[in-house]
């Protein structure tokens, strides 16, 4: 049996009167890569915080590698790397002084400490600016300084808050590569984003909104819980147009993309054909694939 | 001087810091009622270019022209002439709804009687008419974006700059977002939007890519995709940006 790197049932945590996690499960299989999607406020920092032993909770049980979050947060925390979502780094040390600062703290003994910072520094690509100071690197080399600092002591279970907000696309697809490569090694990572995205590049996700789990579920099997079908309609005219099939019976919601128009309904064919006979303008209408993000806009509903 | 459908007009346009050229001899045009999205990697030179079309900042060299007003003189007047909201949200927290919109109106300079029925206009066409009274720092993301746009919007201005104007924010409010983005493109108001999120940039009319200070590309997403053969608007600009370590 594959051992659970994480175990969470039936956890709640309120502020005051306001839930900020109500009564949510899942498990993380060890060696796997967890996504936490949803947006602000959804309750993913909260959850994060409490798997780490930084937060109490109301009521509800956590495990951590199979120790209990509230009472074995000291093996936890040797075990654990949390990467929050504004991580402090020293931005008038080097990249390389920022890594030994962290095995420091680590009580990285220092006959590792070399070898590790060597490695490190190369697997996040950052050899050639270790002498760079951290306020002088760009917001993507930041990102991965700060995931290095939360790898120096080799922990078995990577928590990561948002570690890819406001990076631009290029450093983010770097970023997961990254993860790739902690994966091969067989870190269990479990990451949350506000994009939809990349739920696409995660081994399963769970679709969170305001405290509550709406979906768990490989994103392939997420896609499918979309129970509508998407039509992408193409058209010069695309306020008139998206205004006359706001009046078709068998049309549930229609949103500009662009220069596309996207319609969701139950009957396929039936919409088909009624949008070819009462709009002119239409020049070319398709099926689509559902995003995540639709399925999730579904699920909200 | 420009032609009367073009809301955005660059020529040449450069700035240098010191050795470095952040933004170097560009040239794009952007048309009333478009929606144009502006992308770059992180030090691409889009934040130098939105300050100097902002008027913040004086070219080093080229010109400028921002509702027919020229960057190099008339700054004051292209300030009274634009929009602008960035991912921050400057609201205040403390106050309310309807006080944070008051405030921007003081600052736009705003007549009683037009601040009155503008932020009538704003409260009701953004859905916010039963919250005008509540306090901004309590109510949800969603609804905060949707302040924050209508007190950019406040002084009715013909060009508006979003700057990753809907990070963190749930997809139906984001969807709802962009339907009034749209809404206010066809009515004339030009859209100039910055995003690092891909899916966004799908939504305008037309994209340009920045790399290094220039411009690298210009096209309708449409056009790009075919142009490069990608499927989506990552991949093209990932496949032009290229994945060399950047500075």
């Amino acid at each position: 049996m594959t051992e659970l790197a994480v175990h969470v049932e039936n956890l709640l945590k309120t502020y005051g009167k306001i839930p900020a996690v109500s009564d949510i499960s899942f498990s993380i299989r060890e060696g796997e890569l967890f996504g936490l999607i949803g947006p602000d406020g959804a309750g993913k920092t909260t959850t994060m915080r409490i798997l780490c032993g930084l937060l109490s909770f109301n009521s509800g049980q956590c495990k951590v590698l199979s120790y209990d979050v509230q009472s074995q947060i000291k093996e936890i925390k040797k075990i654990i790397g949390y990467m929050p979502q504004r991580f402090s780094l020293y931005p008038d040390l080097t990249v390389s002084e920022n890594l030994r600062f962290f095995a420091d703290l680590f009580q990285v003994t220092p006959r590792d400490r070399e070898e590790r910072l060597n490695r490190l520094l190369k697997f996040s690509n950052l050899e050639p600016f270790q002498k760079r100071r951290a306020d002088q690197l760009s917001g993507g080399m930041k990102q991965k300084l700060a995931l290095s600092c939360t790898l120096i002591h080799t922990p078995k279970l990577l928590i990561l808050d948002e570690p890819t907000t406001g990076v631009d696309p290029i450093s983010r697809r770097e970023f997961w590569e990254i993860l790739y490569e902690l994966k091969q090694e067989g870190v269990t990572i479990l990451v949350s984003t506000p994009y939809m995205d990349e739920a696409n590049k995660c081994d399963s996700v769970a679709m969170m909104h305001r405290g509550k789990i709406l979906a768990i579920d490989s994103p392939e099997n997420i896609s499918d819980l979309f129970s509508d079908h998407l039509l992408e309609i193409i058209t010069d005219e695309l306020i008139n147009t998206s205004n006359q099939l706001k009046e078709l019976a068998e049309v549930k919601s229609v949103q500009i993309f662009g220069d596309k128009i996207h319609v969701t309904t139950e009957k396929v064919d039936q919409t088909i054909m009624e949008i070819r006979a009462k709009i002119p303008n239409v020049a070319s209408i398709r099926k689509i694939e559902p995003s995540i993000e639709d399925t999730f806009i579904e699920l909200m509903r | 001087m420009t032609m009367n459908n073009t809301s955005v007009n660059v020529h040449q346009l450069t700035k240098k810091f010191g050795n470095f050229t952040a933004v170097d001899h560009i040239n794009f045009e952007v048309k009333q009622g478009e929606i144009f999205g502006f992308l770059g990697a992180n030090g691409a030179g889009k934040t130098t270019t939105i300050r100097m079309l902002c008027g913040l900042l004086l070219p080093t060299s080229g010109e400028a022209w921002v509702h027919g007003f020229n960057i190099n003189n008339d700054s004051e007047e292209i300030k009274k002439n634009i929009g602008y909201m960035s991912q921050k949200f400057s609201l205040y927290n403390d106050l309310t709804v309807e006080e944070n919109i008051n405030f921007y109106g003081g600052i736009y300079g705003l007549s009683s009687s037009s601040l009155k029925q503008r932020k009538e206009w704003i409260l009701e066409k953004l859905s916010l008419i039963d919250q005008r009274k509540a306090i901004t720092g309590e109510i949800p993301l969603g609804w905060k974006q949707r302040l924050a746009l209508g007190c950019a919007i406040l002084h009715n201005p013909p060009i508006l700059f979003l700057d990753e104007p809907t990070s963190g924010v749930d997809p139906i409010s984001r969807r709802e977002f962009w339907a009034l983005i749209n809404e206010l493109a066809q009515q004339g108001t030009t859209i100039f939007v910055t995003t690092h999120y891909m899916d966004e940039a799908e939504y305008c009319n037309r994209l340009s890519i920045m790399h290094q200070g220039k411009i690298i590309t210009i096209d309708s997403p449409r056009t790009l995709k075919e142009e490069y053969d990608k499927a989506t608007i990552e991949d093209v600009f990932i496949s032009l940006v290229g994945n060399e370590e950047r500075e």
